[in-house]
C-alpha cells in the first residue's frame, strides 16, 4: 500500500470517527431527556420512589452490570486484537461480547416478566392504584430500560455485523473503522448504564 | 468557464453512474440530485399545506361556520402547523440549498457521508408521509395543534400518535443531515480555506447543524414519553397520573425554540451571500455576521421559556427568559446592519434574487421586532395566544425564511438547472407575494392587539374587517406562489441557457460550470484568499 493510500485512509477513518461520536453525543441528549424528568419526579417525589426502588432486584441489577462491563473490556479487546492482525481471537472476543450482552438481555427478560407477574407493568390496575411517585418511578424504570434494551439490541446487531465483516476481509488490521464504530457505541450502552443501574437500583 | 465549453463535460443532471433513468435518482449519493430531490418534495408538501392554509382562511371569511365545522378546522390548523413546521421550514434551507451547495462552495465533491445523506433522505419522506396520512386515516385528522400539548394529546382520540411518530422520524432525519454538515464542514474543505475563508452560507449551516444535533434529541425523548403516555398510560405529563404538564412544555421548547434558529439561520445565511455579490462589493463585517450566526444559536438556546410566561413559571425565571430574548435580538440586530453596509456604496444591481433579500430584511424586522413585544413579559400577556402571535410568527418564518428560500432559488436556479428564469415573471411574482403577504399577515397583529385569540374557528363580528383583508391577502399570495413556481419550473426545462457566472458571483459555485459537473470539481481548488473580494484585479476571481 502506498503512503498517499495509507493517507486516504487515515483521513476516511478520522472522519467516520468524528460522526460517530457526534451521534454519540446526540444519543447521550437522548437520554438526557429521561434522565431530566427523573430528576425532577425524583425531586418531587423522593419517598415514593425509595419504596419503589425497593422492588427492584439489586442482585440482578448488580449482576447485569458486571456482564456488561465486561463485555465492553472484550469489545475493546477485540479493537486491539484486529489492530495486531489476529483475526480470530478478534471474532472470539467479539463473541463473547455478544454473549455477555445476550445474558443481560436474558436478566432483563427474567426480570420484566417477574413485575409483569405481580402485575407491575404501565398501564395495569394495581400500578394505577399506586401512589403517584411510584407510577411515576415504575413509568421511567420501564421507559429508561426499555429505551436502554433497544439499543443494547442494536448494539448485539452491529457486532454481530463485525463477526462477518472480519471473516470476508472488510475489517482487518487496517480498515477497522467499523469495528471501531460499533465499540465506540457499544460503549455507550455501557454507559448509560452505568447512570441507569445507581439512579434505579441503588436509590433505597 | 463558459458554457460553451459544455460539450466537454457531462453536467450532473446527465450523468449516468451505476444505476440509469430514474434510478439514478432514487438511488443516487450525489448530494446535488439528493437536494433537487427534497426541493421537489418540499415543493409538493408545501403547496398540501399552504391549499390547507387557504381553506381556513376562507373559513374565516365571516363569523359562524363557513367551509368547515369546528373540529375540522382543529384538524387544519395542527395539520398546517406540522407539515409546515417539521416537513417544510426545519428541513428545507439546510437540505436543499445546504445540501446542494455545501460541498461546492467548501471546494469539495461531495458531503462527508453521501450514503447517510441519502437515507436522511428517506427517512424525511417517510416522516413527510406520515405526517400527511395522520390528516386522512383512522380516527381523523389531529387536533392538538402542532405543539402537542399534553394532557390534551395524550386524550385526543385523533391520530396524534402518526403525527407524533412523522415528527421523530424527521426529528432523526435532521440530526443524521446536521451530523453530516458538520463532518463536512469540519474535514472536507479545500486545501486553503481556513475557517475564516470559508464563505457565511457554510458558516450559517455550521450553526444550524450544531442546533439540529445537540437540541433535537431531546424533542425526539420528548415525543416518545407522548407516545408512551398514550399507549402505555405512564403519566409523566398528566397531572392526573402525578405527571407535569409545565414539563412537557419546557422539554417541547428547549427543542422547538431553537429550531426557530434552524429556521432562520441558513436563510440569514443565504442573503448574506446574496448582498455581496449584486452589490458587487466584498461583504460588510464578515467576521460580525459569522460571530453572530454563532452567538444566535448559542443563545437560542437559552430562551425557550418566553413561550411560557402564562404557562405558570416562576417570576425570577420570567425576567430571566424575557432579559435572554432581548439579548438574543442584538446578533439578528447585527445582521441586518452588515447587509444594509454591505449594499452602501456597491453597485446595485436590483435582479430578482436582490429584490427578494431586501424584502426578506423588511419582513424580517417586523417579525423581529414583535417578536421584542411577545418577549417583555408585561405585553405578551396582554397578546399572548392572540393573533398577533400568528402573524409574528408568519412573519419571521414565511417573511424571514421563506422569503429568504425564494431568493435562495432565485439566486441559484441558473447554477442548478442550467436554464434562466423569466426576469418580468419573477419581479411579478415577488412584488405580488410581497403585497399578499403583508394584506394576508399584517391585518392580524391589529386583531391580535383587539383580542382575536388563536386557533378560533369563530370569531365576534367586529374583527370581520381584518379577517377579510387578511383572507383577499391570502388569495393574492397564493397567485404570487403560482406565478413563481411557474416561472421556475417551466424555465427549468426551457429557460435561455444560463451561463457559468450570470451574476459576476465570486464564490466557488460560480467558478464551476452551470449546471455543475457529477464531482463539481476536475481538481479540487487551492484556496489563496478571503471570500468575496471583488473588482481588485481578475486573479482572485480566478481559482
Amino acid at each position: 500500500m502506498s503512503t498517499q493510500a495509507i493517507h486516504s485512509e487515515r483521513i476516511e477513518s478520522e472522519t467516520g470517527k468524528l460522526g460517530m461520536w457526534i451521534f454519540l453525543f446526540t444519543e447521550l441528549f437522548l437520554f438526557g431527556g429521561l434522565f431530566l424528568v427523573y430528576a425532577v419526579f425524583r425531586a418531587k417525589y423522593s419517598a415514593d420512589f425509595h419504596t419503589g426502588a425497593q422492588e427492584l432486584n439489586t442482585f440482578i441489577g448488580t449482576l447485569n452490570t458486571v456482564f456488561l462491563l465486561v463485555s465492553s473490556m472484550t469489545a475493546a479487546m477485540s479493537l486491539t486484537a484486529i489492530q495486531k492482525d489476529k483475526k480470530n481471537l478478534a471474532i472470539f472476543l467479539l463473541a463473547m461480547t455478544i454473549l455477555l450482552a445476550a445474558l443481560f438481555g436474558m436478566n432483563k427478560y427474567f426480570e420484566w416478566s417477574h413485575k409483569f407477574e405481580f402485575r407491575l407493568y404501565p398501564g395495569s390496575e394495581v400500578l394505577k392504584n399506586l401512589p403517584h411517585g411510584e407510577l411515576l418511578f415504575f413509568g421511567l424504570y420501564f421507559m429508561m430500560t426499555g429505551l436502554h434494551a433497544i439499543h443494547v439490541l442494536i448494539g448485539m446487531i452491529l457486532l454481530s455485523i463485525n463477526i462477518f465483516k472480519i471473516k470476508n476481509g472488510e475489517v482487518s488490521s487496517t480498515h477497522y473503522l467499523h469495528l471501531e464504530n460499533s465499540a465506540l457505541y457499544w460503549h455507550l450502552v455501557d454507559l448509560i448504564w452505568i447512570f441507569l443501574f445507581p439512579l434505579l437500583y441503588l436509590i433505597t | 468557464m463558459s458554457n460553451s465549453d459544455s460539450g466537454t463535460y457531462v453536467s450532473y443532471l446527465d450523468y449516468e453512474g451505476k444505476h440509469k433513468g430514474l434510478m439514478g435518482w432514487l438511488l443516487t449519493t450525489d448530494h446535488k440530485r439528493i437536494g433537487l430531490m427534497y426541493l421537489y418534495c418540499v415543493i409538493v408538501f408545501f403547496f398540501v399545506a399552504a391549499i390547507i392554509g387557504e381553506l381556513m382562511r376562507i373559513e374565516l371569511i365571516a363569523p359562524g361556520e363557513t367551509i368547515m365545522k369546528p373540529q375540522t378546522y382543529n384538524g387544519m390548523f395542527t395539520i398546517h402547523g406540522i407539515i409546515m413546521i417539521f416537513v417544510i421550514v426545519i428541513p428545507a434551507l439546510p437540505a436543499i440549498f445546504g445540501n446542494f451547495f455545501l460541498p461546492i462552495l467548501i471546494g469539495a465533491k461531495d458531503v462527508a457521508f453521501p450514503k447517510l445523506n441519502l437515507f436522511s433522505f428517506y427517512l424525511y419522506l417517510i416522516g413527510a408521509i406520515f405526517g400527511v396520512l395522520s390528516q386522512f386515516i383512522g380516527g381523523g385528522a389531529p387536533d392538538t395543534g402542532w405543539t402537542f400539548y399534553v394532557p390534551y394529546s395524550a386524550e385526543s382520540s385523533t391520530n396524534v400518535i402518526y403525527a407524533l411518530v412523522a415528527a421523530f422520524i424527521l426529528g432523526f432525519s435532521s440530526i443524521l443531515t446536521g451530523l453530516n454538515f458538520i463532518v463536512t464542514i469540519h474535514r472536507m474543505r479545500a486545501p486553503g480555506m481556513g475557517w475564516f475563508r470559508m464563505p457565511l452560507f457554510p458558516w450559517s449551516l455550521y450553526a444550524t447543524a450544531w442546533i439540529q444535533v445537540l437540541a433535537t434529541p431531546i424533542v425526539g425523548i420528548t415525543l416518545l414519553m407522548v407516545i408512551a403516555e398514550r399507549v402505555l398510560k405512564i403519566g409523566f405529563f398528566d397531572p392526573a397520573l402525578g405527571g407535569d404538564p409545565v414539563l412537557y412544555q419546557h422539554l417541547f421548547w428547549i427543542y422547538s425554540h431553537p429550531a426557530v434558529y434552524i429556521m432562520i439561520l441558513p436563510a440569514m445565511g443565504i442573503v448574506t451571500e446574496i448582498f455581496p455579490t449584486f452589490s458587487q462589493k466584498p461583504v460588510f463585517g464578515y467576521t460580525a455576521i459569522l460571530f453572530s450566526s454563532l452567538a444566535i444559536a448559542f443563545i437560542g438556546y437559552f430562551v425557550w421559556g418566553h413561550h411560557m410566561f402564562t404557562a405558570g413559571i416562576s417570576y425570577g425565571s420570567r425576567w430571566f427568559f424575557s432579559f435572554l430574548t432581548f439579548l438574543v435580538a442584538i446578533p439578528s440586530a447585527v445582521k441586518v446592519f452588515n447587509w444594509v453596509s454591505t449594499m452602501y456604496g456597491g453597485s446595485i444591481d436590483l435582479k430578482p434574487p436582490l429584490l427578494f433579500a431586501i424584502f426578506f430584511i423588511f419582513l424580517f424586522m417586523i417579525g423581529g421586532f414583535t417578536g421584542l413585544t411577545l418577549g417583555s413579559v408585561a405585553t405578551d400577556i396582554q397578546v399572548h395566544d392572540t393573533a398577533f402571535v400568528v402573524a409574528h410568527f408568519h412573519y419571521i418564518i414565511f417573511g424571514g425564511m421563506g422569503f429568504a428560500t425564494f431568493a435562495g432559488i432565485h439566486y441559484w436556479f441558473p447554477k442548478m438547472f442550467g436554464r434562466m428564469y423569466n426576469n418580468t415573471l419573477a419581479y411579478t411574482s415577488s412584488i405580488v407575494l410581497f403585497i399578499g403577504f403583508n394584506m394576508l399577515y399584517f391585518p392580524q397583529f391589529i386583531l391580535g392587539i383587539q383580542g382575536m385569540p388563536r386557533r378560533y374557528f369563530d370569531y365576534l363580528p367586529q374583527f370581520q374587517t381584518g379577517q377579510v383583508i387578511s383572507t383577499i391577502g391570502g388569495f393574492i399570495l397564493f397567485a404570487g406562489l403560482l406565478i413563481m413556481v411557474g416561472n421556475l419550473m417551466w424555465h427549468a426545462r426551457r429557460g435561455v441557457q444560463a451561463p457559468a457566472n450570470p451574476w459576476n458571483g465570486v464564490t466557488l459555485e460560480w467558478q464551476i460550470p452551470s449546471p455543475p459537473p457529477h464531482e463539481n470539481f476536475d481538481e479540487i481548488p487551492e484556496i489563496t484568499h478571503a471570500p468575496y473580494l471583488f473588482g481588485t484585479g481578475s486573479d482572485n476571481k480566478t481559482i
